[in-house]
């Protein structure tokens, strides 16, 4: 349990929040049904929740009750359940407006995940709105959900897409980005916290900037929500778009945060029912927000799942959780820094819970399997961030990232399994 | 399932001194590239031939321990053999791959070493790559492929 408790919580974290006890560690687990398995004949650590996290069982209910007693498509019947499952959907998105402390519920748009979030932001806004030779900065960090999109409507409508370079830690490069800028410049795509590297990205003072300047600025939050308080308003972002699954929610769901008067000035994306108020041959008139970006029957149940996803998240704390994954980090970064040979990628001051790390002489997925066969669960690849792996001129990495409900024992697990693959292969 | 069947001595020491690592010139040589999109894996494989006789073989790239000791052990059961001996091996590698139970062929030689990734269906990709794309730089030969643009194999 060294490094445990007792470490000082940065300011990334709430002042005053003090890690889980191991006791209350125990208690949270208790709610995850599927962290109690054996795996290849070794106890389950699962330390790939940056790819995606588990579910507690309020949400694994709050889907399946649905299901049982509530089922129906929503905002068309008249019928007693058609006005249930709109009021639980509806309420959902409630939730998640003040989650992220949005100002109005027209300014949460529910998506399949953050990559249609941000899909839907390049084709609906940027179809719109960018002109031959304006500029589109995306930073080196991005996964490819925040790079390709841009690289398609770039190819639609000739803009270009610049690189903001990062620094040998693995933060995006401030002054990298200052030296960019032009008055071409239109658009600003940057991760809040790297799902490759878990480097915490200042993003406040880049807002700060690009708002200056009347650039957009759009925030990839898959890694940050689940890890640390949110508040779209305080960073003042034009968007902010994360996932329901990285947030112990189901797959399949995902949030678009917009101002609501860029929201307003953006044409629908998508056709269909739903997004529209009035439809005639001679013409359509389209929904009001958030409906108008929302063709077609969404992912009902679940939106209702990662309702009672936040609901828990809330319930036990995210400075707390902020707190213990804090700890969980130092102990696993100075652990994994015991294992000879093994070097981390990603040494930035402000990270969240996520190791990327390579061993000499062991190529990732060798390790991945290895690891797997002591029943510990990471992601092994590129991680979706491919000019990542380039700067840092690695092929791939291995990627332990935590959530609050692992433990000391897992990591040491961690560290059994790379000495393990040492013996093997050194 | 034991590690020991997947990372077997024989593959180990591929994956350490990995036998014809090279490049061949382009022409008289053909060449294709293999990638694993999903784990970001790249190869390149030549191959040298004299009418139907493969004279040569040679392969670099990136890749794990399986991919590498199956890249090279592919070189050696190529090199002297005809391109009719050398598609027959493919094919017993390739059976060894995709079917789990079927019984090795002796015919396979040191290339059983690799029949350990059938219990790691996520690692069969990985030992299959070099051999799909020994099968391209044979293709490229066929069609007189231009050198400036050697065909790419994807793993699926």
């Amino acid at each position: 349990m060294a490094g445990h408790t007792g470490v000082a919580v940065t300011a990334s974290t709430a002042a005053n929040a003090q890690p889980f006890s191991a006791a209350e560690v125990a208690a949270l687990r208790a709610d995850f049904p599927i962290l109690h398995q054996q795996v290849n004949g070794k106890p389950l650590a699962y330390l790939d929740n940056g790819a995606s996290a588990q579910h507690p069982r309020s949400v694994i209910d709050a889907e399946a009750d649905y299901y049982r007693h509530d089922h129906s498509n929503i905002h068309r019947g008249v019928h007693t359940l058609s006005q249930r499952a709109t009021d639980a959907f509806e309420a959902a998105r409630h939730k998640l407006q003040r989650f992220i402390n949005a100002r109005s519920e027209r300014e949460v748009i529910l998506t399949r995940g953050t990559t249609e979030s941000i899909n839907l932001i390049a084709q609906a806004w940027g179809r719109s709105f960018l002109q031959p030779g304006d500029e589109i900065l995306v930073s080196r960090l991005e996964h490819h959900a925040n790079l390709v999109p841009w690289q398609i409507v770039a190819c639609q409508t000739g803009a270009v897409v610049r690189p903001i370079p990062i620094t040998l830690d693995g933060e995006v490069d401030f002054q990298g980005f200052l030296d960019l800028l032009t008055p071409r410049t239109r658009v600003l795509a940057l991760s809040h916290v790297s799902n490759s590297l878990g480097t915490i990205n200042p993003i406040e003072k880049f807002i700060a900037v690009a708002r200056e300047r009347g650039i957009l600025t759009v925030i990839d939050g898959a890694q940050a929500v689940p890890h640390m308080a949110v508040d779209v308003q305080a960073l003042g972002c034009d968007f902010y778009a994360f996932s329901g699954h990285k947030l112990f929610g189901p797959t399949g769901t995902g949030v678009l945060y917009g101002r609501e008067a860029l929201l307003e000035a953006m044409p629908p994306w998508m056709g269909g029912g739903d997004m529209i108020l009035e439809v005639r041959f001679e013409g359509t008139t389209f929904n009001t927000l958030p409906h108008k970006f929302e063709a077609g029957t969404p992912n009902i149940a679940g939106f209702i799942g990662l309702g009672a996803a936040v609901d828990y998240v809330q319930r036990i704390g995210l400075a707390r959780i902020a707190a213990t994954e804090e700890a969980l980090l130092h102990y696993a970064t100075a652990q994994l820094l015991a294992v000879p040979g093994l070097r981390i990628i990603g040494t930035a001051p402000h990270k969240a819970a996520v190791i990327s790390f390579v061993v000499d002489g062991i190529h990732p997925h060798d390790l991945g399997t290895i690891l797997d066969q002591e029943g510990v669960a990471v992601r092994t690849g590129h991680h979706c961030a491919m000019p990542v792996m380039e700067f840092f001129d690695v092929p791939a990495t291995a990627r332990a990232s935590f959530a609050f409900y692992n433990t000391p024992a897992e990591i040491d697990q961690l560290v059994g399994a790379l000495q393990h693959a040492r013996e093997l292969f050194c | 399932m034991d590690l020991k069947d997947l990372y077997r001595d024989v593959i180990l020491d591929h994956n350490k001194r990995p036998r014809n690592f090279g490049v061949l010139a382009v022409p008289p040589a053909h060449e294709a590239r293999g990638a694993n999109p999903l784990c970001g894996d790249t190869l390149r494989v030549w191959v040298q031939l004299d009418g139907e006789l493969v004279t040569d073989v040679k392969f670099e790239g990136k890749g794990c321990a399986i991919s590498v000791a199956s890249a090279s052990l592919m070189t050696e059961a190529a090199i002297g053999h005809t391109r009719a001996e050398v598609q027959a091996q493919f094919e017993r590698v390739h059976n060894v791959f995709t079917h789990h139970d079927a019984p090795l062929d002796p015919a396979l030689g040191k290339l059983a070493a690799l029949a350990g990734v059938r219990d790691f269906p996520a690692r069969v990709k990985c030992a299959s790559l070099a051999w799909h794309t020994l099968n391209a730089a044979l293709a490229a030969a066929d069609a007189d492929q231009p050198a400036a643009t050697p065909p790419t194999v994807q793993t699926e």
